[in-house]
């Protein structure tokens, strides 16, 4: 009898789950933009929109952690998901700016794995499930380039040898941790190194001997565009957009994998989103182990959790095999740093002070 | 006799006055006219008061009060006052002059454990972590564990980080206990507060927004003046020549006017960027080789240029409505009294476009100050200004106190400026159009 009640309550409310879903609704999803949000769009979106039949409205930012706090502060949240970096999602997370996420809902890995011990070891947080693994990498127009090719941070700094511009992030964050690389920290060191007053002039000083041939970018889109302009000679970028320009564009660039600084994107739901169920559902239909397979197949970041890797196969032109041009791939990891999230929540705000002083200092 | 002659003294006397107490000018309905007209012109005021409510009301809500909000928070920040209610009290009754007792860590760990629960100690962290910095993983770590802590307290918590052992951690949380604060201020003008709570010059290497100020207002100015000479030949041309002639021109002036600010300035990036179309020329014609390349954009020039033609029109526009005014018989008049053509112009024709220079160099020289997109997108590292600051600490590091702090800066030096303006010149004689 008791079973019978539980089967009943069981069907009743699945019953209303289905109900409710099926009335089409909307999201908002907030990404980076170019490449990325294309293969977001394909991988997640698009399946997600046949298979429920709600729409996802794609918009796009420089970096989407940004207008999160002005959103929830003035009341007035329009963004439903948003695609963030690992040290904002802790932020905003522990200033109560996101909606906590229900980690059991997260749905298992095909073979049963449960989804907490399925995803990368720190891919999930209180308010943030992550999608996939990128890296800040540097590359280079191999044919503007005579002789040898560059393969260490060292050749990015080294304008004697490579002469031409230099394309970098208008930010402290990786910026600093390539320039201690390149100066002969040991990446397993370089967040030790960075916390002291001397590391941090440690890492500009290396900075300012290419100061005047730096050419800042903002959006991710950026860099691609600069090595095509032939505006740069190198320039450091995330790996997907590079690798899309060299593969889907057939651009003679390349990856330098040395010292690459790897972090998660994660997806959050901001305080007071206007479709929260909706949004919820999103993340744990766009995480699932597929999904996240899928989207590799369209930009070559890593996906988040461990069963999707076995999935990853050949890019979206169907001959370029995936596997190697992953920042996980183990050949690209041997000099990589994880960026280590909690010193740049702690620190980002007076690194950021600094390297803004030191920007504007002649 | 003399009694009716005083009575008639006294009625004529008397009378026009009670006439006019008694039987006051009425209007119509017999309202007197007074209160009537008063009506009347209450009613007006009303209606005309009804029809700009609808502004004001939108000026208020959209202007008025959020410049107002975000201007307190320059001097107000409550984010450790209203969480750490323990601290407060206890730093009331107690002036912090080394690492407190048992009673300020009992405080403290009090309310790491409220702040915890109430998922309020990220706040708390970040606005200590504005003044101590690396401080936030300090507070988030020790609220994490607060549930094992037992008393005493002192060494539990200076056992979890040895950092809580520090005199100033304590000197900047007993200022955070009071919300309201000058820090702002003095971080907007880089200085900050030192262990003994006195004011002191940041370290050098860290000062930037003095600089930025100067640099802002320096630069706002020379693009004014750059305008200026650019903008006067082209507002007298079209002022005098023929009127199908100058609407062509108009066209010209204002097409640009019209066109997207962020098309505008991509346009010069592609324009003068170094393998850009100016560069090209360069190149291709052999004036310069191709290593020497003019880098034009992504510094203070390209700076300057996108945003002096960007403005261009702010400039041209009232000059033009000014010369349009001036009549040409008084160069005339004066030319055949003797004078050679620059005295013409600098005593006669000059003069009587002032009013449109003065509110053309105000108009760009105040929307330079506050500009950011252009120099966010071309000014590289040595064309930023002000501006550009602001936005990362309302988008970027989030510390909105420190922004509005800039802000308040900013707003303050423009009214001086236009107060001083106004001294020099007077308000009253600038024509805007």
């Amino acid at each position: 009898m008791k079973l019978k009640t539980l089967f009943t309550t069981t069907a009743v409310s699945a019953a209303v789950m289905v109900a409710s879903s099926a009335m089409a609704g909307e999201i908002t999803v907030m990404s980076w933009g170019g490449a990325y949000t294309k293969s977001q769009t394909e991988a997640y979106y698009k399946p997600w929109e046949a298979e429920t039949g709600h729409k996802v409205n794609s918009v796009d930012s420089d970096n989407p952690a940004t207008p999160i706090k002005a959103q929830v502060e003035a009341g007035n949240v329009s963004i439903d998901v948003a695609d963030i970096e690992y040290s904002d999602a802790i932020r905003l997370c522990d200033e109560g700016l996101l909606e906590e996420i229900d980690t059991s809902s997260l749905p298992a890995a095909p073979d049963g794995t449960a989804a907490t011990a399925d995803f990368i070891e720190g891919a999930i947080t209180d308010c943030a499930v992550a999608n996939i693994v990128w890296s800040t990498v540097f590359a280079y127009d191999s044919s503007k380039i005579s002789g040898d090719a560059p393969t260490t941070l060292a050749d990015f700094y080294d304008t004697a040898k490579y002469p031409g511009k230099r394309g970098m992030r208008k930010a402290a964050k990786a910026n600093m941790e390539m320039a201690l690389i390149a100066d002969g920290v040991a990446p397993a060191d370089v967040y030790s190194v960075l916390e002291t007053e001397e590391g941090v002039q440690r890492a500009l000083d290396k900075m300012a001997t290419i100061k005047d041939d730096i050419i800042w970018w903002e959006a991710g889109a950026q860099p691609p565009q600069l090595l095509a302009d032939g505006e740069v000679a190198m320039t450091t970028a995330y790996n997907g957009r590079i690798f899309n320009a060299a593969i889907g564009e057939d651009k003679p660039f390349e990856i330098v994998w040395d010292g690459q600084i790897l972090d998660f994107d994660l997806y959050a739901v901001p305080k007071g989103a206007p479709n929260k169920e909706l949004a919820m559902e999103f993340i744990t239909y766009a995480t699932a182990t597929e999904r996240l397979a899928a989207q590799a197949s369209w930009i070559a970041y890593g996906p988040a959790r461990k069963s999707s890797a076995d999935l990853v196969g050949l890019f979206n032109d169907g001959k370029t095999e995936m596997a190697p041009h992953m920042p996980t791939a183990p050949a690209n990891m041997k000099t990589a740093l994880v960026n280590n999230y909690e010193f740049w929540a702690d620190r980002d705000s007076e690194l950021s002070e600094q390297f803004n002083a030191w920007l504007l200092a002649n | 006799m003399s009694e009716t002659a005083a009575q008639v003294a006294d009625t004529l006397a008397v009378k026009p006055i009670d006439q006019a107490v008694d039987q006051p000018i009425t209007a119509a309905d017999g309202t007197p006219l007074k209160v009537a007209l008063a009506r009347a012109t209450r009613k007006a005021k009303w209606r005309a008061f009804v029809l700009v409510l609808p502004l004001l009301l939108f000026v208020l809500i959209t202007f008025a009060i959020p410049i107002v909000e975000m201007l307190t928070r320059s001097f107000y920040n409550d984010a450790f006052s209203a969480n750490m209610p323990n601290l407060v009290a206890y730093f009331e009754d107690n002036e912090i002059e080394s690492v407190p007792d048992e009673a300020g860590f009992a405080a403290l760990a009090a309310d790491l454990k409220q702040a915890r629960e109430n998922k309020t100690i990220g706040v708390v962290a970040t606005r200590v972590n504005y003044e101590v910095p690396g401080s936030r993983s300090q507070f988030t770590s020790a609220a994490r564990k607060t549930k094992k802590l037992e008393p005493p307290f002192k060494e539990a918590i200076i056992a979890l980080d040895e950092d809580w052992n520090d005199v100033r951690l304590w000197n900047v949380m007993q200022r955070a206990s009071n919300p309201i604060s000058a820090s702002f201020y003095l971080a907007a003008t880089d200085r900050r507060y030192d262990e003994n709570g006195d004011k002191v010059w940041v370290d050098k290497k860290r000062r930037i927004y003095i600089k930025l100020f100067v640099n802002t207002l320096l630069l706002s100015l020379g693009i004014a003046l750059i305008c200026l000479v650019l903008a006067f030949p082209v507002a007298h041309l079209l002022a005098t020549l023929p009127l199908r002639y100058s609407n062509l021109l108009m066209i010209f002036v204002l097409l640009p006017f019209w066109t997207s600010l962020l098309v505008r300035t991509t346009a010069w990036i592609a324009l003068l960027q170094s393998q850009g179309v100016f560069n090209d020329m360069l190149v291709g014609t052999g004036i310069i080789g191709d290593e020497s390349r003019m880098q034009l954009m992504y510094n203070m020039q390209g700076t300057v240029i996108a945003m002096t033609h960007i403005l261009l029109p702010f400039m041209i526009l009232p000059l033009y409505s000014v010369m349009k005014t001036i009549p040409p018989t008084y160069v005339r008049a004066a030319r055949s009294l003797g004078a050679t053509s620059w005295t013409a112009f600098w005593k006669v024709y000059f003069p009587q476009t002032v009013p449109g220079i003065g509110a053309g160099v105000l108009l760009v020289f105040i929307l330079a100050v506050g500009y950011y997109i252009t120099p966010a997108l071309v000014g590289g590292s040595t064309g930023q200004l002000i501006s550009n600051l602001i936005a990362f600490h309302m988008l970027k590091s989030l510390n909105w106190s420190m922004a509005a702090a800039l802000g308040a800066i900013l707003l303050f030096i423009i009214l001086v400026l236009y107060w001083l303006y106004d001294k020099l010149i007077g308000i009253d004689n600038m024509k805007l159009g």
